[in-house]
């Protein structure tokens, strides 16, 4: 029970998180007036889940973040699921072997699935018969939004450390004193 | 390499996104809109920061800036009076001679304005949700426009909220003819360069229009396809070239509204 009680906060932070996240990329412009493309952080966000936390989350935020992004989009509702799970699964499949306190590797794992998640969704919605607006400019924004990605993943990393930091529980110091070993002064 | 759990994540995940894409569109409209209520607090928020923020740099605009705008939308309010005077005189006079060779009246547009409440997060649409619903009479199909052009179409509405297209989307696409002597005809349709948001194509303008497009001309929309109303000004053209099958002209249209700072729209009821 204390153990759930204590990894319980991270997992509401980061679901949270992924909603403002996806409101974020919704209600303000972002980098959309300079570059062109707006930023999608929710690959980010599932890098760090699938390194930093367990399979339900993997599915919960790939589940909640796709259906609200969907939900504030033309997308069709659920395009974006599978490809932000697939990411999530390959990342938590494979996470033992990954150095995820490298900020390299969470900047090239970030760029990644910047790249491959609007991949596989355009992919699905053009299997499906949709016709999104496709171009020479898309390859910009793909541009945009893997670089984007890889430099939000350590950001992403640095932000939840000091988020689970100040608002978790703060780890027992080890004394060095030792009440056994204490020298008894006194009369006798 | 994968475990149990995995399988029953994936399994989950699968089905869920299989249930989902094959909904039925209104089923999935629904929920869509359902999903997206959520944000509403959220965007009720951001307004409401927005107009503090906007109400703070009112109140440190000096005295003197204020007083020079004030004549300035003076003049110009005495200016669309005249204006409006001489519209309705014309109106009257077009609503005689309907009358007499028994024509219909042209009815009068009807206008609501609204607000922008996000856009579109992913890169490959372009469409804006508006704080106007079914509630205030907003219905699919109704045209959206600022004071300065056309700006898309409402495509689906829920109580409070609603979804509008955007002109260069390829599910907007407007009749439109260019206001030249010929009058030429075409079809507005998908975005025009990659990099500049503001300019959307023109096409199936006939070759033999070659030589009456000139750059500047303003193009409007020409009422044909039942959803927008004839003359609602969409931009000026900027060039044109053969399409690429050769059969027809393209025109590159420079918008007259500015689609990546909408803030406020008008709904049109035609």
């Amino acid at each position: 029970m204390g153990v759930v009680s204590m990894n319980i906060l991270p997992s509401i932070l980061i679901l949270l998180v992924t909603l403002l996240t996806v409101f974020a990329q919704a209600a303000l412009p972002g980098f959309r007036p300079w570059f062109g493309a707006q930023v999608d952080l929710l690959p980010a966000l599932m890098i760090y889940t699938a390194l930093a936390s367990n399979l339900a989350l993997v599915t919960g935020v790939a589940v909640i973040g796709s259906l609200a992004f969907d939900a504030l989009s033309a997308n069709d509702l659920g395009v974006t699921l599978l490809p932000l799970f697939a990411v999530g699964l390959i990342i938590y499949s494979r996470r033992d072997l990954i150095l995820r306190e490298q900020v390299f590797a969470q900047f090239v794992l970030g760029g990644l699935a910047s790249l491959l998640v609007p991949t596989g969704t355009l992919l699905l919605m053009l299997s499906a018969g949709q016709k999104p607006l496709l171009g020479w400019g898309t390859l910009w924004q793909f541009v945009v939004m893997t670089l984007g990605g890889a430099v939000a993943t350590p950001l992403l990393f640095g932000l939840f450390s000091f988020l689970n930091q100040f608002l978790g529980y703060k780890p027992v110091t080890q004394s060095s004193f030792r009440p056994d070993r204490e020298i008894r002064r006194g009369r006798n | 390499m994968l475990k149990k759990p995995h399988y029953i994540a994936v399994g989950v995940v699968v089905l869920l996104a299989l249930v989902l894409l094959n909904l039925p569109p209104k089923a999935s409209t629904r929920l869509k809109l359902a999903i997206g209520s959520i944000f509403l607090p959220l965007f009720g928020l951001a307004g409401g920061a927005q107009q503090a923020t906007s109400a703070t740099a009112d109140a440190i605009t000096p005295r003197g800036e204020l007083l020079r705008q004030n004549e300035t939308f003076r003049r110009e309010n005495q200016q669309l009076k005249i204006l409006l005077m001489q519209a309705q005189e014309n109106a009257k006079a077009d609503a005689r001679l309907r009358e007499q060779f028994g024509r219909l009246k042209a009815a009068q547009w009807k206008l609501k304005l609204a607000h922008v409440l996000s856009r579109d997060p992913a890169n490959w649409w372009r469409s804006v949700s508006i704080d106007l619903g079914s509630r205030d009479g907003i219905r699919a199909d109704l045209p959206v426009l600022t004071a300065d052009g056309l700006v898309g179409k409402v495509t689906s509405v829920s109580f409070d909220r609603s979804q509008v297209i955007l002109l260069g989307d390829p599910n907007c696409r407007v009749s439109a003819l260019i206001e030249n002597q010929t009058r030429d005809q075409g079809i507005v349709g998908v975005a025009g360069a990659p990099f500049d948001g503001s300019l959307v194509q023109m096409e199936y303008l006939a070759r033999s229009a070659a030589n009456n497009i000139k750059p500047g001309q303003r193009v409007v929309s020409s009422g044909e396809g039942g959803v927008f109303p004839k003359g609602i000004p969409i931009g000026t053209i900027a060039d044109t070239r053969p399409a690429e099958s050769g059969m027809f002209l393209q025109a590159q249209v420079k918008l007259s509204a500015n689609l990546s700072g909408l803030e406020e729209v008008w709904v049109l009821f035609p």
